[in-house]
């Protein structure tokens, strides 16, 4: 097809123009550190105007906007990945203060917090564990791999204790991690409205399903609208991390294959 | 303010010595919440018990630096997840061999995992329905 070749050859074009005025714009590694700072949080930033100019709808999600525009940008200036990351490491390196943060929101929500301890502890434990068997099983059931599956079980985990499951039973570390992503902006994404509709408008019940089925991305929706669900969701994802490192590798001893 | 960055970042930095100290299962800074979270809570309380006044039960454990540094990091707390989401590109290839049954379990599971949880913790606590069981924050940042 005639056609469909020359389409190509301008998108090729196209590309290579940009390549070219990055590459002539961008001289030097600090340009390039503000320039994808800038990019990084100016994604971030239209995503949020576009969700708050859809009514707040949570599908809308500004951490997936960014990450798709960001990758986009990636590919047309062909930038690879570690010198875009090493450029942004600061607002990655953010993540570890932010965690610590939520010790305030906990601090002030500790009587609704101890007051509904056994619930809280009912619910982290029946929650961990529909997580990981659905996740295995449903893996398998749709012919996954093995490793796919392996890799699956602690991905509702925050990443780091994720990374640390996963070597333990032989999954993929890198797989373990896109699914602990992809999965939190899924609850993100979906979580909020499908309770709502569900009759479950309590934000302790919405922080600790954030905080133990999509870790810290849900945990950050959530937490951005309410204080007592921050609590909640800091609670999920620090003891979700525990109870899940205990019961992943005794359910593979047990679940079959 | 550089007090409140500080105590953040030396939280941080004692959930991270605790954390290859014990060999623990779970991250640093998520240590450090817990530990900042449990010091807010003892200072409270020795106030409390110093004071015997009632209006300090109800006053934040934080001081207003802190308070208002934690709401800052927490309403970007989802920015702070892109540079490690867009490390997903890196992983497309093998995530598009699986696809299929990738999709079907992320979506499932976690699907089920959040009503599982949401379900347990509302069917547990409904006997006592809660004060603060604000029905729409419309959105509203901590």
């Amino acid at each position: 097809m005639p056609t469909g070749r020359c389409s190509d050859l301008m998108t090729d074009r196209f590309f290579a123009f940009i390549h070219n005025v990055y590459a002539q714009a961008i001289p030097s590694p600090d340009t390039e550190t503000l320039f994808w700072l800038c990019a990084t949080i100016a994604a971030f930033v239209v995503g949020m105007r576009i969700q708050i100019r859809l009514r707040r709808a949570p599908w809308a999600n500004p951490v997936l906007f960014a990450i798709v525009v960001i990758s986009t940008a990636l590919f047309v200036t062909k930038t690879p990945y570690d010198a875009y990351f090493r450029s942004v490491k600061i607002i990655h390196f953010l993540l570890g203060p932010a965690t610590v943060a939520l010790a305030i929101p906990l601090a002030d929500s500790i009587r609704q917090v101890t007051r509904s301890l056994p619930a809280m502890v009912l619910a982290l434990l029946a929650g961990s564990v529909t997580s990981v068997v659905s996740g295995v099983l449903l893996v398998v059931a749709f012919g996954g791999s093995h490793e796919v599956a392996l890799s699956m079980a602690p991905k509702a985990v925050t990443t780091p204790i994720a990374i640390a499951i996963t070597q333990q039973i032989g999954g993929t570390p890198a797989l373990t991690a896109a699914f602990a992503i992809l999965g939190g902006i899924i609850a993100a994404m979906i979580g909020e409205t499908t309770l709502r509709r569900l009759g479950i408008h309590d934000w302790r019940a919405h922080g600790l399903a954030a905080g133990i089925a999509g870790s810290g991305i849900a945990a950050a929706q959530v937490a951005q609208r309410d204080p007592v669900g921050a609590a909640f969701a800091a609670l999920g994802i620090g003891l979700n991390g525990l109870v899940t490192a205990i019961i992943v590798p005794l359910l593979l001893y047990i679940l079959p294959g | 303010m550089p007090e409140a960055f500080l105590t953040l970042l030396l939280f941080q930095f004692l959930g991270v010595i605790a954390q290859r100290a014990l060999a623990l299962p779970i991250p640093g800074p998520v240590i450090g919440m817990f530990l900042l979270a449990g010091m807010l809570l003892w200072r409270k309380a020795r106030q409390k018990s110093a004071s015997d006044d009632a209006t300090v039960v109800e006053a934040p454990a934080a001081s207003p630096a802190l308070s208002a540094l934690a709401r800052s990091l927490i309403a970007c707390l989802g920015l702070l997840f892109v540079p490690a989401g867009v490390g997903l590109v890196t992983e497309l290839p093998v995530l598009g061999v699986n696809a299929v049954p990738i999709v079907a379990s992320l979506f499932g599971s976690t699907v089920l995992g959040l009503l599982v949880t949401a379900f347990v913790m509302h069917r547990a606590t409904h006997h006592a329905p809660a004060p603060e069981q604000v029905s729409d924050a419309d959105g509203q940042v901590l």
